[in-house]
């Protein structure tokens, strides 16, 4: 199963750190919402797409999976609106919408998880005035990226166990046949991973901070 | 917070993401998923406090770009699509459904369960998400709850029972919330 929508490149926008794309992003969506015009979204789409493949050289089978993920979004838009308002609206909103997912297609492709996950931890980092620890984030982060693997091969493991003993079930009794004893199973697993990360220390404060002090 | 309860919580985010792999069904823009029964029973297992960090750690892995929405959208389009309220709705209602589940824990059973799922699960994430479908999509109130809620609601109701039956099996053989008195304490 791969998991990241990453896709290697050596750009100038692969290149940015990660926190200012992210800045980018959040800029382009408060002013496409800030100057509501077909112009605007149109020259913003276009600044998207060059960024995205020219600069960063993505292909274009990349950025057209991300936009065939909201077609019926674009479309029930377009329909509604020339339904109800104009088709002219639609196009806009349509327009917009279809700016802001691609603009975000291009940030998270370009920017490995690792990074993204580094970001998460400094954005957490204020949050040590409140008691969190950013370094915990960072490992549950770590942990729930290692259990989607894990939690697909024992759901499989479960629906060939019941195949051997005659059919698989189907529908609502699936969930409550595979799910349930599957979370049981889960739990234990998650619990016995957390006995091993305290038994190797997990659940100290990493010593580096003390090696700063002194 | 214990490293157990981080392991719980990492493995309830896991578990949203790998219920989005199961097939959806398309029927226009938001897709019915088995995502908000990871949801559901995120509250009802984990309670209020560690299901709402669980769902909110769901988010942040779609946030930084993995595909584990239904229909493998990733990335922080999501976040600023006209689906976007669902999303923002799905730690409150954890929270929410976790909360009441804690409440009731010594009398739980398949039917308060469902009662809880559907406050939680149903109420408190169209309560969210309709009128950011409205508000983005520029939809009247009308189509929006038809588009956005009316169509998804007989799909939810048998999610909060399957949910409410998955997590009485779990309460029974591997309970995780805690007796009330030591799970008002626990930290």
């Amino acid at each position: 199963m791969t998991l990241a929508l990453y896709v290697p490149r050596a750009s100038a926008v692969h290149r940015l750190p990660a926190g200012l794309k992210l800045l980018c992003l959040a800029v382009l969506a408060v002013v496409l919402f800030a100057l509501p015009t077909i112009a605007a979204a149109g020259a913003a789409l276009a600044g998207v797409l060059v960024v995205g493949l020219v600069v960063a050289r993505l292909p274009v089978a990349v950025l057209a999976r991300q936009a065939r993920a909201v077609r019926w979004w674009l479309l029930a838009l377009l329909v509604v609106h020339a339904l109800t308002t104009d088709l002219l609206t639609g196009v806009h909103v349509a327009l917009r919408l279809l700016t802001l997912v691609l603009a975000a297609a291009v940030v998270t492709t370009t920017t490995r998880v690792s990074e993204m996950v580094a970001v998460v931890e400094r954005v957490c980092a204020p949050l040590r005035l409140v008691g969190v620890r950013p370094a915990r984030v960072g490992l549950a982060v770590t942990l729930a990226l290692r259990f989607i693997p894990v939690l697909t091969e024992r759901a499989e493991r479960i629906r060939d166990a019941q195949a051997a003993r005659g059919g698989s079930p189907r529908g609502v009794r699936a969930l409550r046949t595979t799910v349930a004893p599957l979370l049981v199973q889960a739990l234990q697993m998650a619990h016995d991973v957390s006995e091993a990360l305290d038994a190797r220390g997990a659940d100290v404060e990493p010593p580096r901070a003390a090696w700063r002090r002194s | 917070m214990k490293t157990r309860d981080l392991a719980y919580i990492a493995l309830f985010a896991a578990i949203i993401a790998v219920l989005g792999t199961l097939p959806a069904i398309n029927v226009g823009p938001v897709p019915i998923t088995a995502q908000t029964l990871g949801v559901m029973l995120a509250g009802s297992v984990l309670g209020a406090r560690r299901g709402f960090l669980a769902v909110l750690l769901f988010l942040v892995l779609v946030a930084v770009g993995l595909p584990l929405l239904a229909s493998g959208a990733g990335g922080l389009a999501p976040f600023a699509g006209a689906s976007a309220g669902y999303l923002y709705s799905w730690p409150v209602a954890a929270a929410v459904i976790g909360w009441l589940t804690e409440r009731t824990w010594t009398r739980y059973n398949v039917v308060l369960g469902t009662l809880i799922n559907v406050l939680g699960g149903i109420v408190v994430i169209y309560a969210v998400g309709v009128p950011v479908l409205k508000a983005v999509a520029g939809l009247s109130w009308s189509t929006a709850l038809w588009s956005g809620a009316a169509v998804f609601i007989p799909g939810d109701l048998v999610k909060a029972v399957v949910a409410a039956a998955i997590a009485d099996v779990v309460r029974r053989s591997y309970p995780v919330i805690e007796r009330p008195r030591r799970a008002v304490g626990a930290r």
